[in-house]
């Protein structure tokens, strides 16, 4: 059977499974659309947080951002999961408690105010629909890599898929098309990934592969990774570069901006007890944690053994001829996903840091005249993974699977987060109070339609900014909704003012510093300062200013308190019912006394 | 003593335990991942120092196991201050 009706048969039979689970899984009432009738048991639901939270960017992109930097960007490991921390401690068990269906319905009814809850739905808005525009090129993307459609059939069959199971099932849907979601695409990722660490150090852990001895050289995996890297001129692998204070801001603003997406609060609003919340938490954690400690193991395994293909003999000795490269090398050139130009003319691949200016005398020594491997795109990676580790082809078309299904799992939860601010923030609660039930489960689903069209469009002509939306998403995150709902929970006194002007405070500031440097609303050239890191406020990166513009909105929504009266009474009183478990699903109606 | 009393005393141990865990969450991750890994770097551990791990492995681990102590405490505290739910 050749590659391609491999790839069918693992797409089509996951495809498959996710309609059937649609059917089976109809939302009737707007409880179960929003929320899957809060019956969801906590494991369940950790693993749909899991999947609902690994995207796309987690599953393809992630172990290539590591084993090409190193050290430095172990931010993404422990800001991705260092979050859920924060979920479970500060906000997950209270917003279950308050026993509403969206993020901007907690923010309108705590903060008593309907501009509060319009500028949560901004904010919302724009921080899941500049997520979504990711998700679809990349499920466009998966598809015309597997399917050998191109990327606009693919981008259609996708939406179509998540059509049928979010149109009909809502939340309740999508959770159970979750939790088949995160099976397939766990086991794409770890398969590859044991076979490799028994390859190179004869672990079947790869998490204990990362950290034990390199079969072939008897060194540790990472010192002779470190080893290889310096001899070809390139940054150690371990080492630490860069400034320290960006690293912290960046993971923190990772973590908080976790903490403060949508799409993942509202998955802890389907469990049925306070308790549950928390637990759920830690069990998404632990779903989370098993691709999450995988994907550096793969990083580094990934990169030795690409230093070990193009130096057969060792790094002293010659590069492989151009003529004799493996097969996934040819494969992935037809890709352009990677390139090779051989400058000195000599039919073999040198594979250097031509950057490193101390090393150049070392290259010209050797009769080098720059980096051969012209393009090396870090997503081949994990793409790539099983044609290296020279794996049969079914695990090929398990990858496919588990791409998919981590870009349509992700996609899925953020149409939900937008489709039910739509119907439930902006219609049920702002314009039309009176209507009814029915009347609101269909203006969801209609919402959902609307949603999944505007993200399919969208996805078909992707803004040019694509790539730097992750900065914006986190970053708002980050600086508007998290602010305001700890505050919400942990200081009974805030009031309306201070909280709008906060998440204003923290939107504002965050948008002008990413804007200053990536340029207005993204708009090449319209940057008022180069994005080098000299012209960076204190060495501060435009993907590290949510932790400061966090601290900005709690820090403006005091000093408006300060001088402003504090909420009123039955508020207080609100809080004070939120802070203890018993009598979940009853609290929000204090409010409407 | 008064239900109102209680409530707040409840609260008050809640934020005394969530303290305790945020101290170990940042000094794992920012703390020893970060910031202090110089000083552990005399730690050898699997090819590289001690700080290397806990950035790529070790924080991770440690989250996991906050978050569920942390469900543990809370479940016996809502049962000690009876606002458990029946």
């Amino acid at each position: 059977m050749d590659q391609f009706a491999i790839n069918l048969i693992f797409v089509g039979g996951s495809f498959l499974l996710y309609i059937a689970i649609a059917i089976w899984a109809r939302a009737r009432t707007t409880a179960e659309f929003y929320a899957a009738g809060r019956g969801v048991h906590p494991v369940l639901n950790g693993m749909a947080t899991a999947a609902d939270w690994m995207s796309a960017a987690s599953f393809i992109s992630m172990a290539g951002l590591i084993a090409f930097v190193g050290y430095g960007n172990s931010s993404y490991l422990m800001g991705w999961t260092g979050g859920y921390v924060l979920l479970a401690l500060l906000l997950a068990p209270y917003l279950r408690k308050f026993g509403r269906f969206t993020v901007p319905d907690f923010i309108g009814e705590r903060f008593y105010s309907r501009s509060a809850r319009l500028v949560a739905v901004a904010a919302l808005l724009i921080i899941s629909l500049t997520y979504v525009v990711g998700q679809m090129t990349g499920a466009g993307v998966a598809f015309s890599r597997f399917l050998e459609v191109d990327a606009t059939t693919g981008l259609m069959i996708a939406s179509t898929v998540v059509f049928v199971y979010a149109v009909l099932g809502g939340m309740k849907g999508i959770t159970y098309t979750q939790v088949a979601q995160y099976v397939v695409l766990i086991i794409a990722y770890t398969i590859p990934a044991v076979f490799i660490s028994m390859q190179l150090t004869g672990n079947v852990l790869p998490q204990l592969g990362l950290f034990s001895t390199h079969t072939e050289s008897g060194l540790p995996l990472l010192a002779k990774l470190d080893q290889v890297l310096l001899e070809l001129g390139f940054q150690d692998y371990t080492g630490h570069h860069g400034s320290t204070l960006n690293m912290v801001l960046f993971t923190l603003s990772l973590m908080v901006g976790t903490a403060g997406l949508p799409h993942v609060i509202i998955r802890f609003f389907t469990v049925p007890k306070v308790s549950d919340a928390r637990k759920s938490a830690g069990w998404a954690l632990v779903f989370i944690a098993l691709l999450y400690t995988v994907a550096p193991a793969v990083g580094s395994m990934a990169r030795l053994n690409i230093i070990s293909t193009i130096y057969p003999a060792g790094t002293a000795a010659e590069p492989i001829e151009y003529a004799e490269r493996p097969d996934w090398m040819r494969n992935w050139e037809q890709t352009g996903l990677l390139a090779f130009e051989d400058l000195n003319g000599d039919g073999r691949i040198q594979y250097y840091n031509a950057a490193n200016e101390e090393f150049a005398a070392t290259a010209a020594e050797r009769g080098w005249a720059g980096n051969e491997v012209v393009t090396f795109n870090q997503d081949i990676l994990v793409l790539a993974n099983p044609e290296i580790a020279q794996l049969p082809g079914w695990v090929l078309g398990l990858i496919a699977a588990g791409g998919l299904a981590a870009a349509l799992s992700t996609a899925a939860g953020l149409l939900l987060a937008i489709s039910s601010a739509v119907s439930h923030d902006l219609i049920k609660s702002t314009f039309k109070p009176d209507i009814t039930e029915k009347g609101e489960l269909l203006a969801a689903r209609f919402s959902m339609a609307a949603a999944i069209a505007l993200a399919t469009w969208l996805g078909l002509n992707p803004p040019g900014f694509a790539a730097q939306t992750v900065a914006l998403a986190f970053g708002l995150a980050a600086s508007s909704l998290f602010p305001a709902i700890m505050m919400g929970i942990f200081s009974k006194k805030m009031n309306a003012t201070g909280a709008i002007v906060g998440m204003l405070v923290g939107l504002l500031s965050t948008c002008i510093y990413i804007f200053t440097y990536l340029g207005w609303f993204f708009v090449p050239g319209t940057n008022m300062l180069e994005n080098t890191p000299e012209n960076w406020w204190f060495g501060i990166s435009p993907l590290s200013f949510g932790a400061v513009g966090a601290v900005l909105n709690f820090a403006a929504a005091y000093l408006v308190l300060a001088v402003t009266k504090p909420a009123p009474e039955r508020i207080q009183e609100l809080v004070e019912s939120i802070r203890v478990p018993r009598g979940a699903g009853s609290a929000a109606h204090i409010a409407q006394h | 003593m008064t239900l109102d009393k209680s409530a707040a005393k409840y609260w008050k141990a809640n934020l005394r335990i969530i303290w305790i865990c945020m101290s170990i969450w940042a000094l794992v991750s920012i703390g020893f991942g970060i910031v202090l890994r110089p000083l552990l770097s005399g730690i050898r551990f699997g090819g590289t120092d001690l700080g290397f791990w806990f950035a790529q492995q070790g924080s991770i681990l440690v989250f996991v196991a906050l978050i569920f102590y942390y469900t543990w405490y809370m479940n016996r505290l809502d049962r000690e201050y009876d606002v458990d739910e029946q």
